[in-house]
């Protein structure tokens, strides 16, 4: 049986069949999420003072005491000012002591633009967590990739950062009744095509499939592959479908210095195998690398869209 | 306090313990067979014994990046801390760590820590463990006067306090923060003064006396086991020596300053304590207790210096948790 839910409500189902299923859970966030609290209690559902970093760094602790913290960020924006207790603590601690004790804790946040927030509420920061070793991290981009890969995060023995997309939280998908979860590091290939490869991500992944509508009606047959999960990287499955379409675009909401797309669009060129598939230079369509602005105008024409990414297809179709 | 003579001797063995310890540390830190830096903890090996004495095994603590004496007074290995200073795969962190990352969560040693105040956040996590677990397990955030000047020792104080978590903060006030003077950093003088802050007790104590110290972590052990919250204890005490023990580390601390503290040593205190009780401890028990130390650090070297280094493709694992 499946129904359709949204991201918000997949991630929410999530957290309550993962506490149900294991006491060892307790949730930390600014401001208590109510169905948790009417479920779980008080005791295990905190609302807290706003001290990020304290929270951070507590998860870490509970964490090293047998517990399975998670701890919601709520935004993105707000990590940074636990920043210390994620690069120092979380990120190095299983190694730094040698492996002696796990760190099972999810943290999550929502990331990225399009809401007229402006600069510090828009942020899609995920390559800068991606630049430290230790910390597992997932981006997903619909409501069942949502719920499944959370589970999977929640279950996992390593600080993991669950980067959440607002422009996603009211997508509404479908959502099977039955239990299923998604490992991390297993890309999807949301749409298949045999002309020009889309690696894109979070909310792009829809700009992405409806960009192919529009290629396809030019006669241009676009793959859409959604890695899901930062860390670890399906690189095989991104690589797999550039030596078949022999021409890429990255589409990323971040801006393109030292991003995720940098990353991608690397682990493909860097693999001499898929390089020698290649047609065209990989193409990246991100954000421009300036703080986001408020005013619709500019914030619009910031972002990247399903017209910049049909636009880049196009562009690597024309190469010879 | 009525504390045993055979518990007192028992202090005076850790504190003796991690000052031999720290000697030789520093002596083959210089000679090269250490690297990178060692913060020793000489001159306040009252406080890390005197709390721990309070502890079962089970309750946790998390240390600074002066960890040697929180280590030892929690039951550490000395091979394995050896080892670990020495590099070896026989560390307890493999020779991932050094001396400011030493472990051992199998005695509820959460952990030197390299950053300053980066461990009181974590500890007050354990302290939440403790409560959900409710088997009245408490925890121990030792850090300095530095720490109480930053961020996570307040927000963790407040959180702390608010959800009455059966926590101890146990400042080590020695006055300077690398060659900062708590004079001149801190807008208080007393540390303790800002448990006002949060209502909770703030404890000034002489962190030389190792009596005080345990008295007062007992009564906070006590309240915090009792479900009424945390404590913040302040220790006035001094490091013997610099900052690290770099041989180019500057120390501009007043030579009058330094010496009036070393005549406050703790290790002599306690000394002269029990050999001025009747049958406690002669010369000559002190001085076999010692050479039995001393034994134990030589044979702590030995076995650093006969463990191997870890294999260069070691440096790949534990990234993550399989």
């Amino acid at each position: 049986m499946t129904r359709e839910i949204s991201c918000a409500e997949a991630g929410m189902e999530a957290l309550i069949e993962e506490m149900q299923r294991d006491e060892k859970i307790f949730h930390l966030s600014t401001d208590a999420p109510p169905p948790l609290v009417q479920r779980f209690g008080e005791a295990r559902v905190r609302g807290t003072p706003i001290a990020e970093g304290a929270l951070t760094g507590m998860g870490i602790g509970a964490a090293g005491s047998g517990f399975r913290p998670i701890i919601d960020w709520r935004m993105v924006t707000f990590s940074f000012v636990a920043m210390d207790q994620v690069v120092n603590q979380a990120s190095k601690i299983h190694y730094m002591f040698g492996g002696q004790t796990k760190f099972p804790i999810l943290y999550r946040a929502t990331v990225g633009g399009g809401v007229r927030m402006a600069a510090q509420h828009s942020q899609s920061p995920y390559s800068m967590f991606m630049n430290l070793a230790g910390l597992k991290m997932i981006l997903p981009s619909t409501p069942y990739d949502t719920k499944g890969l959370l589970k999977t995060a929640i279950r996992d023995d390593n600080p993991v950062i669950s980067f959440e997309s607002t422009r996603l939280l009211t997508l509404k998908g479908e959502v099977p009744e039955e239990e299923y979860t998604i490992p991390l590091g297993v890309a999807d290939v949301k749409r298949e095509g045999t002309d020009v490869t889309i690696v894109a991500l979070a909310w792009l992944v829809h700009e992405a499939l409806a960009a192919a509508e529009t290629l396809e009606k030019e006669g241009i047959s676009a793959e859409v592959i959604d890695p899901r999960t930062l860390v670890p990287m399906d690189a095989e499955t991104i690589r797999a479908s550039a030596r078949k379409t022999g021409r890429v675009v990255v589409a990323d909401e971040a801006g393109p210095t030292c991003g995720a797309s940098a990353e991608i669009s690397a682990l493909i060129t860097e693999d001499p195998a898929t390089f020698k598939c290649l047609k065209a230079a990989v193409r990246r369509v991100c954000a421009l690398q300036v703080p986001i602005p408020y005013s619709p105008t500019l914030e619009d024409a910031v972002f990247p869209d399903r017209h910049k990414i049909a636009a880049a297809a196009r562009a690597v179709m024309a190469e010879r | 306090m009525d504390i045993s003579p055979e518990r007192q001797r028992e202090m005076l063995r850790l504190m003796q313990t991690i000052r031999r310890f720290e000697e030789r540390a520093s002596t083959d830190y210089v000679a090269g067979d250490i690297y990178g830096t060692v913060h020793c903890y000489i001159g306040e090996e009252a406080v890390a014994v005197g709390v721990c004495a309070a502890l079962n095994r089970d309750d946790q603590i998390i240390s600074t990046h002066r960890g040697h004496g929180h280590c030892i007074a929690k039951g550490a290995d000395l091979n394995r801390m050896m080892a670990e200073l020495y590099g070896r795969e026989t560390g307890y962190c493999k020779g991932k760590g050094g001396s400011m990352h030493i472990a051992d969560f199998n005695i509820g040693m959460l952990g030197a820590n390299g950053i300053v105040a980066g461990g009181i956040s974590i500890i007050t996590g354990a302290g939440l463990a403790a409560q959900l677990e409710g088997k009245g397990r408490v925890a121990v955030s030792f850090f300095g006067d530095g720490a109480s000047c930053a961020g996570p020792f307040h927000e963790s104080l407040n959180i702390a306090a608010a959800w009455k978590l059966p926590m101890i903060y146990v400042c080590e006030n020695n006055l300077w923060a690398v060659n900062t003077s708590a004079e001149r950093a801190l807008a208080v003088q007393d540390v303790a003064a800002r448990a006002g802050g949060y209502g909770i007790p703030g404890v000034i104590v002489d962190g030389n006396d190792i009596f005080a110290v345990h008295e007062a972590a007992t009564k906070a052990v006590a309240r915090a086991r009792a479900g009424e919250g945390p404590t913040l204890i302040e220790c006035k005490t001094y490091r013997h020596r610099r900052h690290t023990e770099r041989p180019t580390q500057p120390d501009i601390r007043p030579q009058e300053e330094i010496d009036a503290w070393m005549k406050k040593d703790p290790i002599d205190r306690l000394v002269a304590h029990l050999k001025g009780q009747q049958g406690q401890l002669s010369e000559e028990e002190w001085k076999a207790m010692d050479d039995e130390i001393l034994d134990k650090v030589e044979a702590a070297v030995a076995f650093a210096k006969a463990s191997p280094f870890p294999a260069p493709e070691r440096a790949t694992d534990d990234v993550f948790a399989a």
